[in-house]
Parts: C-alpha cells; structure tokens; sequence
C-alpha cells in the first residue's frame, strides 16, 4: 500500500449471503488512491461478488463499505450518487444494443446532468479518439469485435470521470486475440492513476500492472501482497495449489 | 398463434381464401338459385332496405371498441407491469403488487363475455350509458391483463447485465427503465402486442350480447331478416379477416424499421 496514499474504499467486515448459502464470510480491507488491486481466486469463490458489492450491485447482507469516508450500505445514502464517482466494467461488456456507440457514452453524462450535450458529444470524441475507435461513433455496438466493445465499455465509464474503476473479469469472454488489446487499455488506464479493482485470472497481468494483489478463497481475502512476493512467496497453502494449477 | 409468417405468406393466404370464397358461391349459386338466385341474395342482404348499413355501422363499432380498448389496455397494462417489475426488483410496492396480482388471476380467470355481462349488467345496471363505452372500458380492463404480463415478459427478456449496466452508471431506476429496458423490451413484445390487438378484434363479436350491434351483431341482424345465413357470415368473415391482414401488414413494416434501428 503507498504510504502517502489516502484511503479510497474501506471494507469492514463485509458479508454476503444469498439465502442459507454464505458467500462472503467478512471481508476487511483498505484501497488507496491510485492503487491497482488485482484480484484472484478459484471459481465461485466470491470475488466478483466481492466487486459487485462494492457499488451495490450486490447488497451486502453485513458488515461496512466506506467510499470516501461514506457508508455506501446505509440506506439513507443516495447509492446512484455514490455509482457516478464508481466505474464499472463487465464480463459481458453489457453495452446497449438500443443506441449508437457515441450514445452510450454520452447517455450517463447527459442524463445526469454532469455535462451539457455538447461536453458529452466533446468528451466522447475525446475518448473514442483515445482508443483509435473514433470511426465508429456512430456504430451499434453489435457491428463491433469483443475487444472493441469492451474497449468502449471501459471509456463508457469513464466518461463519467470516476474515482475508481472496478473489473470484473474484463477480458474472460473475449476471443484470445482480443484480448491484449483490452489489457494494453488497461494498463495505460492504471499508468494514468486512476485507482483500479480487477477480478481476472490473467496472472501476468496481475503481476506486471498491479500493486497488490488479493487471493480469496471460501469468502475471505487469504492472503494480500505486492505481485512479486505474491507470486514468488505464497504462504497460504490454498493459494499454493492455486497458483500451481493457474500457472 | 403469433404471427410471425411473413407479409408475402399473409398476401397470399389472404387472396387464397377470397378465391375459395368465390369457388363456393359458384357452387352454393345453382342451388340458391331455385329460390331467386345469387345476385338477387346479394342484392337482398346488402342493397335492399339498406342493409349494408348494418355492416358499415358494425365494422365502426368494432373499429371503435378495439381501438380504444388497446389504449385503455396499454395504459393499465403497462401500470399494471410497472407495478408488478419494480416489486420483482425492488421488493417494494407490496400492497399495490398483491392488488395487480388479484386483478390479473381474476381477470384471466374468467371468461370475457361474463365479463362484460357483469360490468353491463351488474356495474352499469342502474346508470344510463350507451354501450360503446361499456364495450371499451370492459375489453379495455381484460385486455389490460394480458398487456401487463406480455410488458413484465418482454422486460424481462432483456439481460439482467443491461440493468446493472445502467445502474453502475449511476442512472436511477426509472431513467435505466426509460432509456435501457424499455426500448429493448418493446422490439420483443411487438408480435405479442400485435397479437393481442389481432385476439381483441375478434373477441369485440361478442358484443352482440348487451345489445350493441358490432360487426357481428350487423350480419346477425341482416340474416334475420332475409333468413339468408351464408352471404352475411361469409363477409362479416372476409370484413374481419381483411382489417386482421392490413394490420399485419403496418406491424410487419413497424417491425422491420424497428429491427433496422
């Protein structure tokens, strides 16, 4: 964790049990500022329900998320304020086959109120000239590669200038080939600063991008460390097995 | 029951039973003709006294009561299902849910015509009203239940990651409905709507029952008083298959645009 970084997202506790079925069994942990926090485990685990809780696509069923000192599980808190400051990048990239490419990113900006149509139009030009996607603005996102669209996915969200970027398995429904050009976005993304929380079984991305790296397993974090020793240095036997059959 | 053949098939079809038509005329004619032949039946059911009234005045009763029971259908269908959707997602709405769920057990439950009768009969027994009305507002609140759940299935088709999608964005509910949901669900539920408006159509020929004289209760009418069966029924028929294959056609071009977008 950087020593100078200021605290981002606070987890304490966190539980979550989908009726008698308890699948996050109290997790704790802190994420700074900048910080990349890859996330890894063994399918079923709980890490992409462990990701989803942190901007309430899963509520949780104890235990606190703090999000800039706010906590995001009290019910009197506006959760959809709270999503604008929390991007959010799918699997399936779940982008909306009902609109243009350039309507999918400026629909949350504009709708929201945060810019005016034409910073939307603005911005959106801005990043799909970023990704070298400009030429399909006025694409439907079903006329597009795997990597494309999750590539726009990612711009998508951050068109909303978020606070933090959460992955959950970005790159697990994409051909291979397509799969470089979504992390090479990814890691320019996490150069850039923005604070970044991936679920992925891509190890060698982890290890190169990210500063620590999480290992969940029945529900809780097992064991966190920087890439180096986590990869070099596994304490926790489970993490070993893991780490030997993924790698 | 969803149509789902093609326009050509519809065209096809449609000119193959007029000509089926037509094939039995020619037959039944020599032996109507004992008693004053085909022409003059013609003639008596629709130009004499006439009678071709009953048919124009039915075809617009009919017309009427459909179009403004699809209306009064969308409008209490869709809030039926808006109820019935939020509940689902969002566990509120408890009361307002139980409510819709009656409505539409009651409604499905039983058949359209005792429906009628009841509001007719019973609900507007001791008031003056005329009788569109009561057709549109008693095939406006049984079609309403079967609008509803065609919405709630057509919103639910579209994949859970859309909403998420629209939620992580920060949009509020009603927004990532607005903007997301719903457009995607209207491309699905365009047969099935079109479906129902086709089912209502034909479901309006009971209203004969409390006296209105719809398109069916024209040729009734006619046949009672030429004792002649066949022509009437047989154009009531073509009169209503011919409205049913003109909307097909409308819905099939909506479709296609729609689809294109």
């Amino acid at each position: 964790m950087p020593a100078n970084g200021k605290v981002l997202i606070e987890v304490k506790g966190l539980r979550k049990a989908f009726g008698d079925n308890e699948v996050l069994k109290g997790i704790d942990t802190t994420v700074c500022e900048g910080e990349v926090i890859a996330i890894v485990g063994p399918s079923g685990c709980g890490k992409s329900t462990f990701l989803r809780s942190l901007n309430l696509l899963e509520v949780p069923t104890g235990g606190q998320i703090l999000f800039e000192g706010v906590d995001i599980t009290d019910k009197s808190v506006n959760i959809n304020k709270m999503r604008e400051k929390i991007g959010m990048v799918f699997q399936q990239f779940n982008l909306f086959p009902n609109m243009t490419v350039k309507e999918n990113i400026m629909l949350a900006p504009v709708r929201l109120k945060i810019m005016s149509k034409e910073e939307a139009s603005k911005k959106a030009d801005e990043l799909l000239k970023r990704i070298g996607l400009l030429d399909k603005a006025d694409a439907r996102p079903q006329q597009l590669s795997g990597g494309q669209q999750q590539r726009i996915a990612i711009i998508r969200s951050l068109a909303m200038n978020p606070d933090v970027m959460l992955f959950d398995e970005p790159t697990s429904a994409l051909d291979p080939e397509m799969v470089g050009e979504v992390l090479s976005l990814m890691k320019d993304l996490a150069e850039s600063g923005m604070t970044m929380m991936i679920v992925t079984h891509e190890m060698g991305f982890a290890r190169e991008v990210a500063d620590r790296v999480f290992f969940i397993n029945d529900g809780v974090i097992q064991e966190e460390n920087t890439p180096q020793e986590f990869f070099a240095n596994p304490k926790n036997p489970r993490l070993k097995e893991f780490l030997s059959k993924v790698l | 029951m969803v149509l789902e053949f093609s326009k050509k098939s519809v065209l096809r079809s449609f000119i193959l039973v007029l000509a089926a038509f037509l094939l039995i005329s020619i037959i039944v004619s020599p032996a109507a003709a004992a008693d004053g032949g085909f022409i003059d039946k013609i003639y008596d059911t629709l130009i004499e006294d006439d009678r071709y009234q009953y048919l124009l005045t039915g075809l617009q009763n009919t017309l009427i009561i459909t179009f403004f029971s699809l209306i009064l259908g969308l409008v209490l269908g869709s809030l039926i299902a808006v109820v019935r959707t939020v509940h689902d997602m969002k566990g509120k709405l408890k009361l307002l849910n139980l409510i819709a769920r009656g409505y539409l057990t009651v409604i499905r439950g039983t058949p359209v015509l005792i429906q009628l009768l009841i509001i007719y009969f019973v609900i507007f027994a001791s008031v003056d009203v005329a009788l569109v009305p009561v057709a549109i507002v008693a095939f406006g609140l049984n079609s309403a239940a079967y609008i509803a759940e065609i919405i709630r299935a057509g919103i639910n088709s579209v994949p859970k990651g859309q909403f998420e999608a629209g939620s992580s964005l920060g949009l509020p509910f009603a927004i990532t409905m607005i903007t997301i949901i719903i457009p995607q669900a209207i491309k699905n539920i365009l047969p099935a709507l079109c479906n129902e408006g086709i089912v209502l159509l034909k479901e309006t020929s009971i209203s004969g029952y409390i006296g209105l004289v719809d398109l069916t209760k024209g040729g009734d009418i006619i046949r009672s008083q030429t004792f002649e069966a066949f022509i009437p029924y047989i154009l009531v028929a073509l009169i209503y298959l011919t409205v049913v294959v003109i909307l097909t056609y409308f819905v099939k071009k909506l479709e296609v645009k729609l689809n294109a977008s």
